[in-house]
């Protein structure tokens, strides 16, 4: 398919941008296959250059022969195009329409991208699934690697590389496999160096109403337990969720054939759920009419602080398992994809000081989010203003980000990244030049040949002079676990994401400059201050050394 | 001393608000000024020192098998919990404090007794810090418009107005006294900020005696005198703050407010402020809000809500952004009244000023603004804050309100005030806590008259000598932010407006960041500060050592090595990364021990280097950290049964979000 064929006018003139906090500008808008482009034809007045596939929604209007295209983005972002000429407007209209809506994968702007900057290192290989556990292997020789799953055939959205008690051959993961929704057989997600404790994920037993066991899944699981040791069972549903999944087919583990486990329900919303509460927050967000009471009202009626609540209330009680309990945790929801993936990524945030580095944060999007099967491609194909029939759309991951942030807030010298770290993850989950988060899993990104047809995010992302940008002045190197709190008195809007485009952040950003000033004004002080301490001890030594003989 | 029926009762316990499972045992002392409750634990003895002043309610709560609960809720926010083995002595505790909390007299009141250790002339120059008649003149004042008047010296036309006041020139006494009598307990119009740049003003008076139809011919010349002080604009705005339905009933009353067709050339406007009645039971609800137990944060956000805090807040901040446009952008002057003109005046015009003058951003210029605004027009702070028994009326949170404006500000415009959040905090505390004599009385004449400057001491110079714990490391002289007119955004923006954690939460560490951005970057201000210094010496000292090897001379320079940095970690580090005694001793919270780096870049803070310049405030400082105890924030799956793991060792509080 031809781009062209989509575009009817590729160029109009005189086409006024409005924007918040921006003032008009005029110039003249170029569509492209990927990109709307607005050039004002003025040297240093800022363009627009928007990828069409960040299009969430459009409206038109006309005032005579005025249209007015209202561009609606997956980043929240609202934009307002007039142009002259009821044709023109209808055809840019239609253009973006189609064009933000490819149904092809391979068309989409990542297999068309070509990098302006070199590659030092290609992000693609940055964290392999076997450098990952040749951390663990030092510690422990409990687990081993499996390539069970290297056709993905065993299970279609796991990675062809695993991590599983050393005790189980793939045989027996097979048979688990079976036993498991989606074939998600439990695996490791993360080891406890101080303890030996490791969180697990999976998916959730295919128990049935019948209570159908599976021996190797029993095996499996124990095999995780030191002798005389008990672990927990953390389903991110409620009991209630829980026991009517049996009636499909699904269910939990009983505790009769799971004797050394507890198991604890915890009831993290999913799906569409999430979604329509995103989609009330950003339209109570973008609502600058009501009154502060009314404010506060759909703040609360959107429910998304109570998700995260939930969420980071999950993830501190898997943590407290491990690091305060002493006890192993397996972690499933339903598919094990969504909820499971939230809570077993923010309890190693709380636990590992690692995972709040940026490249130890970078590795566990890698590891417990595109590796572990979190469908990107269908939860981030729309946003908070396209109301989708397919309800596979859902901010999973924003609600993760949203929940690092609530942390981040809470310890803010403990992260060696800084907001926009997890804003410029959020835009790229959405509508990126990159092809990291294409597919839904490890399986579809192989066959799309991803790696050696797109670029990878973190070879952009990893270079100095973007890693400047994302880099928190504050952190100072913090080796403990850290306890957030998860009373609402402690969780805010994260209006970095959500009041974004609302609101002037320019004070804001006068404040974190001035912060990195002083910080940097401190660090040049130092480093000079010892470079002539070194230089006062040598004179000092040649003082002596003359005084000596 | 009559009143302390018992002056110390045993084996007390104080419970953890956030986790009840928590309480710790110790002994609980009644002094004559303060409730103490003093840890048994050995190797602590935390201390919990609460002022009699700060106590707003006691509650005797019904005996339980392990004892009589006492709920002692204070004005600066705390909250203490007490359980009392005796009934008896729980009881005595109880009669005491309700007396102890409510003194009848000044001279009970803690700053006559009070003693920080100064000499005599050291307190006077502490109450000389603060001038208004400097501040007067910082404005530009006198000039060809304004005028110092002396009409109400002696306090002889409003008692609770000061005795030096501006006035437009052209406003004979004979005009103000005229005007004194057509105003609400004679509080005639005054300045109260002027605007050099452009000559316009904010004054300050309250409402007229205009019932339905009533005119004073000399209040309306008092009101063009204000216009003809501004020769650049030809009208005033007369700024009711009240709710127009209010002002109405006033006029029954034989009150109310300006009529447009009896004064030539104002513009009458309502900016529907509600009144302390409203305020008092706002906040109220807003703090039962913040004393639920593990709310939800449906329960909470709704609670916020439905107590319209916030939309008070917001309804002062945009009285206060108003005035500050009408002067700034318009160039108009303001008259500005309530009822009374001391409350929502009095908070309004502060704001406005705020947002018009850096100057009162700034350390120093904050104190003036509070003493001027608030303490020298006779804001009644004995009546609001409850400092003397009472009618539970007259309290109110007005200046509470006006704090929290200025830390709503500072949330906007983080580099344009020169102090810092607990600046505010401390400042609030000490309007309750009568430590300090500024705060005392409904007016200057009564504080004259109690001979406040002689027998007590201020908390401006007491502020100021520890002004270090009080500064915004963002704050720059010359940044753009701290120039000029503060700008907001002109379109409601409801989500400005934030619930203030650090103030109303205050207490509960648990609930606050763990690390404070504030106590980092001032950290490490002050090691830039020494490294300056040590720069400077290292530069003098190694020219020296460079002449004398030139000149062969084999003097040894001085031997003294350069001090090491030990970094700001004040804290033990051996014991940072033992998290095992999460159940027993909860001192070594893990997040607020210092990071295991080099110590030439230790800056890390933990809260218990929080720096508390304040007696009071340490003394009370909660040291405790909190690992959040998730089962009472969260109803987790009440379906699962307590397992045995749990039972084992139910004596520590890891297992207890597995039972709840």
């Amino acid at each position: 398919m031809e781009f062209a064929e989509l575009i009817k006018t590729p160029r109009v003139d005189n086409v006024v941008l409005h924007r918040p906090f921006y003032p008009a500008v005029e110039g003249t808008l170029c569509l492209t296959g990927h990109h709307l482009i607005l050039s004002s034809r003025q040297d240093n007045t800022e363009e627009l250059w928007l990828l069409h596939s960040n299009i969430d929604a459009i409206d038109k209007r006309f005032v005579g022969p005025l249209g007015t295209i209202i561009i609606k983005c997956k980043d929240f972002r609202i934009i307002q195009l007039d142009i002259p000429g009821m044709e023109e407007c209808l055809n840019i209209a239609s253009s973006i329409e189609a064009l933000s809506t490819l149904d092809s994968i391979t068309l989409m702007y990542p297999f068309f991208y070509r990098p302006m900057f070199e590659v030092v290192e290609d992000g693609w290989h940055s964290f392999l699934p076997e450098q990952e556990f040749e951390l663990y292997s030092s510690a422990t020789s409990e687990w081993r690697l499996s390539y069970v799953n290297k056709e993905f055939a065993v299970c279609p959205s796991y990675p062809p590389i695993v991590i599983v008690p050393k005790s189980i051959d793939d045989e027996a993961l097979r048979k688990v496999a079976a036993f498991r929704h989606g074939g998600r057989f439990p695996v490791l997600s993360y080891y406890h160096k101080k303890n030996g404790m490791v969180i697990m994920r999976s998916g959730q037993p295919l128990t049935g109403t019948n209570g159908r066991r599976c021996k190797e899944d029993e095996k499996l699981i124990n095999a995780t337990l030191r002798a005389g040791k008990r672990g927990y069972i953390i389903d991110t549903r409620s009991l209630n969720v829980a026991q009517q999944a049996r009636a499909k087919g699904g269910g939990f583990e009983q505790e009769a054939h799971y004797p050394q486990w507890r198991r604890l329900h915890k009831s993290i919303e999913r799906y569409h759920i999430l979604q329509e509460s995103l989609i009330k927050l950003v339209e109570a967000c973008n609502d600058q009419t009501h009154n502060m009471d009314r404010w506060l009202g759909r703040l609360e009626a959107s429910n998304w602080l109570t998700h995260i609540k939930e969420i980071l209330t999950t993830a501190c009680l898997a943590a407290q398992c491990i690091d305060r309990e002493g006890a192993s945790i397996l972690i499933h929801g339903t598919e094990g994809t969504d909820s499971t993936l939230q809570v077993t990524s923010l309890a190693q945030i709380i636990l590992e000081p690692r995972s709040r580095t940026i490249r130890g944060f970078e590795a566990l999007i890698e590891r417990e989010w595109l590796q572990a099967g979190h469908p990107f491609q269908q939860r981030c194909a729309q946003s908070a203003y396209y109301n989708s029939k397919q309800k596979w759309e859902s901010p999973v991951f924003l609600l993760f980000l949203d929940c690092v942030w609530q942390i981040l807030r809470q310890f803010p010298c403990s992260f060696e990244f800084n907001e926009n770290f997890l804003i410029m993850l959020f835009e790229h989950a959405y509508a990126s030049q990159f092809g990291t988060f294409l597919g839904n899993n490890e399986s579809e990104r192989c066959k799309l040949k991803l790696q050696q047809k797109t670029m990878s995010l973190w070879s952009w992302v990893n270079r100095p002079g973007e890693l400047s940008k994302f880099t928190n002045p504050l952190f100072e190197a913090n080796n403990l676990v850290i306890w957030p709190s998860v009373a609402p008195q402690s969780l805010q809007l994260w209006e970095g994401i959500f009041l974004r485009w609302n609101r002037s952040s320019k004070y804001l950003d006068e404040a974190y400059e001035e912060m990195v000033n002083i910080i940097e004004y401190n660090k040049e002080l130092q480093a000079k201050v010892n470079v002539l301490r070194r230089q006062l001890a040598e004179l000092e030594t040649e003082d002596g050394m003359q005084e000596s003989p | 001393m009559e009143h302390i029926r018992t002056p110390k009762v045993e084996n007390v316990r104080l419970v953890d608000r956030i986790s009840s499972k928590k309480a710790t045992l110790g002994t609980l002392y009644l002094t004559a000024t303060h409730v103490i409750f003093v840890e048994n634990a050995p190797d602590t003895r935390k201390e919990t020192w609460i002022l009699h002043s700060q106590i707003s309610t006691i509650e005797k709560q019904a005996t339980t098998a392990t004892g009589c609960p006492l709920l002692v809720r204070c004005k600066n926010f705390q909250l203490l919990q007490l359980v009392i083995p005796q009934e008896r002595d729980c009881h005595d505790v109880y009669i005491s404090l309700i007396r102890l909390a409510r003194p009848v007299k000044y001279e009970e009141l803690y700053c006559f007794s009070f003693n920080p250790k100064l000499d005599k002339e050291e307190r006077e120059q502490g109450w000389t810090l603060i001038d208004l008649s400097e501040e007067y003149k910082r404005m530009g004042l006198p000039n060809n418009y304004w005028q110092l008047s002396d009409v109400n010296r002696d306090y002889r036309v409003c008692d609770s107005y000061p005795t030096e006041l501006y006035v437009p020139k052209s406003a004979t006494a004979h005009i103000i006294v005229g005007s004194s009598k057509f105003r609400s307990r004679r509080r005639f119009p005054a300045l109260s900020y002027y605007y050099k740049d452009n000559h316009a003003s904010i004054c300050r008076s309250s409402q007229p005696l205009s019932g339905f139809s009533a005119r004073c011919l000399e209040d309306e010349q008092m009101l063009q005198a204000i216009r003809k002080a501004n020769p650049g604009s030809d009208f005033i705005y007369v700024v009711d703050t009240r709710p127009k339905l209010n002002a109405m009933a006033n006029r029954a009353a034989g009150k109310g407010y300006e009529n447009e067709d009896n004064y030539s050339n104002i513009k009458f406007q309502f900016i529907g402020i509600e009144n302390i009645h409203v305020m008092r039971s706002s906040l109220q609800k807003m703090l039962e809000v913040c004393e639920l137990k593990s709310p939800s944060m449906s329960d909470f956000l709704w609670g916020l809500e439905n107590s319209g805090w916030l939309r008070h807040i917001k309804a002062i901040m945009d009285a206060g952004i108003f005035i500050a446009k009408a002067v700034s952008e318009e160039g108009a002057s303001v008259l500005v009244h309530c009822s009374d003109g001391w409350d929502r005046t009095a908070q309004v015009c502060s704001v406005a000023s705020l947002l018009l003058d850096p100057h009162y951003r700034t350390l120093k210029g904050f104190m003036v603004l509070i003493e001027k605004d608030w303490i020298s027009f006779g804001h009644k702070f004995n009546h609001r804050y409850g400092n003397l028994d009472g009618d539970p009326k007259e309290i109110s949170p007005v200046i509470d309100q006006f704090i929290e404006c200025v830390w709503q500000l500072m949330e906007q415009f983080p580099c344009a005030f020169e102090f810092n959040e607990r600046f505010l905090i401390h400042i609030q505390h000490h309007i309750y806590s009568c430590q300090f004599g500024n705060f005392l009385c409904n007016s200057q004449k009564e504080r004259q008259e109690l001979k406040i400057q002689e027998r007590t001491y201020s908390l401006w110079a007491h502020l100021w000598k520890n002004r270090a714990d009080y500064m915004n490391p963002l704050f720059r002289a010359d940044h753009s932010q701290t120039r000029g007119t503060l700008r907001l955004p002109t379109t409601p923006c409801n989500f400005m407006y934030k619930f203030w954690n650090g103030m109303y939460n205050r207490f509960e560490k648990g609930l606050q960041p763990r690390q404070s951005v504030t106590d980092y970057l001032m950290a490490v201000k002050e090691e830039t500060q020494q490294l300056e210094e040590e720069l400077e010496a290292l530069e003098e000292r190694l020219e020296k050592i460079q002449k004398v090897q030139l000149n062969h001379t084999k003097v040894k320079s001085k031997q003294s090595e350069p001090s090491k940095h030990s970094g700001f970690s004040t804290s033990d580090n051996s014991t940072a990364n033992t998290p095992q005694d999460y159940s027993g001793n909860m001192k070594s919270f893990p997040s607020r021990s210092p990071s295991q780096g080099d110590e030439d870049s230790a800056l890390i803070l933990t809260q218990d280097n929080l720096k508390s310049s304040d007696p009071d405030l340490s003394a009370n400082s909660d040291q405790e950290s909190g690992v959040e105890d998730l089962s009472c924030r969260s109803p987790s799956g009440g379906e699962c049964a307590p397992s045995e793991d749990s039972a084992k060792d139910r004596d520590s509080d890891e297992a207890v979000f597995l039972t709840a």
